[in-house]
């Protein structure tokens, strides 16, 4: 009832059969065009509520419970105050890229969206370079990031945007070295291929201590990469205020703010996808059986639960280590991060040459 | 959906935020006031340019990074046919990344990685 699975081939020959085919596209594009504002709002209030949630249970506390059973509107709520809000535009700011800046970040969030698998065969766009696709993309959002804190004219947001470009850059390419040594395995950049290889058991179980190792350093790279604790220190409060969003207000923060979810949520799509096996059920090599019964949990749930139990790991890591000082986040990456990933691709690439994976 | 679907993203980008910003001032009813265009600092008045020099150490990690970043593009195809050449390709990574290496341990001697 809840699968996603062949929605949008219905959705395609229904369409083709009532319109001229001109139209049906158009309507098509509407259609995903509004899925996908959809999906950002939902995903942004979501988010916002369970990340709140997560730190009072950590914290043995409530949260919010006031609006709505569990403060579940909590976080529309703050839409409409946010909505109410004056956005100021700084005097000595440049008032062009200040404006510009949250819809770079937008569209840069939106875009990552094309190749990524929400459900068996529900896909926008499936690219033959697809993970390719998403680390190119995904690494747009500095532009916008740099944008809004050099043009603020503040030197919070300036040093806040440049500690931010600086820690997005280099966690890159230990994200970058642990897909590889996905790719190594799968043969294929396509995001339904590396699915499919997934078929008989996901590969962070088939692929040995390698999987491991680059599932762990590609977490840590996530968590670094969308500018979380323990390695916020591009918004460290005690430091910069706010960093590069100091001087936003009202509706232009917003979108920051819900752009940093939007990509906290895509990282893990993409973890899950690559190591967890994306909307593939959990199978077991030859067990028919079981691996007939875990079909029945819809593919969508599959998908969703897995991102979702990421993204938790993710917010767990917040309450749990101290924010590092900008010497160590680079440390971590140039001496211990990058030079670990090299050496498992080439591990991973001996494993997948001899056979020795499942 | 194919490339057309690029497109529509970015539209629908453009309407979501362009659309949160407008219906926002509708609501919004601004007043005057000289302070409130100045920078969110600590109170006092500014002193100098936001836009001042800061640390040379981002320039060279942005360095490092992008000879990094650009051999890590080289690595996609690689990674897409190793499993056909088989050990011949193996071989020729090592000898990549012993020559890529040695360039990052010349960086790391030189002092080009110690944030001071």
């Amino acid at each position: 009832m809840f699968s996603l699975e062949g929605l949008t081939n219905f959705i395609h020959e229904w369409l083709n059969g009532h319109l001229p085919a001109t139209f049906a596209l158009l309507a098509e594009f509407v259609l995903v065009g509004v899925a996908a504002i959809g999906l950002f709002a939902v995903l942004g209030l979501g988010l916002v509520w369970m990340e709140r949630k997560v730190a009072a249970v950590i914290q043995i506390r409530l949260g919010p419970n006031r609006i709505g059973p569990k403060g579940i509107f909590q976080t529309s709520a703050d839409t409409v105050k946010l909505i109410m809000k004056e956005s100021l535009t700084p005097a000595n700011a440049d008032k062009f890229l200040f404006n510009l800046a949250p819809f770079v970040v937008i569209i840069v969030a939106m875009l990552i969206l094309v190749p990524i698998a929400f459900a068996k065969a529900f896909q926008i766009w499936d690219i033959n370079i697809g993970v390719l696709y998403v680390t190119a993309v995904s690494s747009l959002s500095v532009i916008g990031i740099l944008m809004a804190g050099w043009s603020s004219g503040n030197k919070y947001s300036l040093l806040g945007a440049m500690r931010s470009g600086a820690q997005i850059v280099s966690y890159e390419l230990s994200a970058g070295l642990s897909i590889i040594t996905i790719i190594v395995l799968t043969g294929s950049l396509k995001i339904s291929d590396i699915v499919a290889s997934q078929e008989n058991g996901w590969w962070i179980f088939k692929a040995h201590i390698p999987a491991i190792i680059a599932f762990v350093i590609f977490i840590i790279a996530a968590t670094a990469e969308t500018n979380r604790a323990p390695f916020d220190l591009a918004e460290a409060e005690s430091e910069l205020t706010a960093g590069f969003h100091t001087e936003y207000g009202g509706m232009k923060f917003a979108l920051f703010f819900l752009s940093e979810y939007i990509n906290i949520f895509i990282v893990c799509a993409i973890g899950a996808t690559l190591f967890l096996g994306g909307w593939m059920p959990f199978h077991v090599g030859h067990w028919a059986a079981f691996n007939h019964i875990m079909d029945y949990i819809p593919s969508s749930i599959w998908f969703f639960g897995k991102t979702i139990f990421l993204i938790f790991v993710i917010m767990w890591f917040r309450w749990t280590f101290p924010r590092l000082r900008v010497d160590q986040l680079l440390n971590l990456e140039w001496k211990y991060l990058l030079p670990i990933s090299m050496f498992n691709v080439l591990l991973m690439t001996l494993v997948a040459i001899m056979g020795w994976h499942f | 959906m194919g490339a057309a679907s690029l497109l529509v993203l970015i539209f629908a980008g453009i309407a979501f935020a362009g659309g949160g910003i407008s219906i926002a001032l509708l609501f919004v009813k601004g007043s005057k006031n000289s302070q409130k265009g100045e920078a969110y600092e600590c109170g006092i008045p500014t002193k100098g340019s936001p836009w001042n020099q800061f640390h040379v150490g981002y320039y060279l990690f942005a360095l490092i990074f992008l000879i990094f970043d650009v051999e890590l593009v080289f690595m996609y195809p690689w990674a897409v046919v190793v499993k056909k050449v088989g050990m011949m390709a193996l071989v020729e990574i090592v000898i990549f990344f012993f020559i890529l290496f040695m360039g990052f341990l010349y960086a790391h001697k030189k002092g080009a990685l110690k944030w001071m």
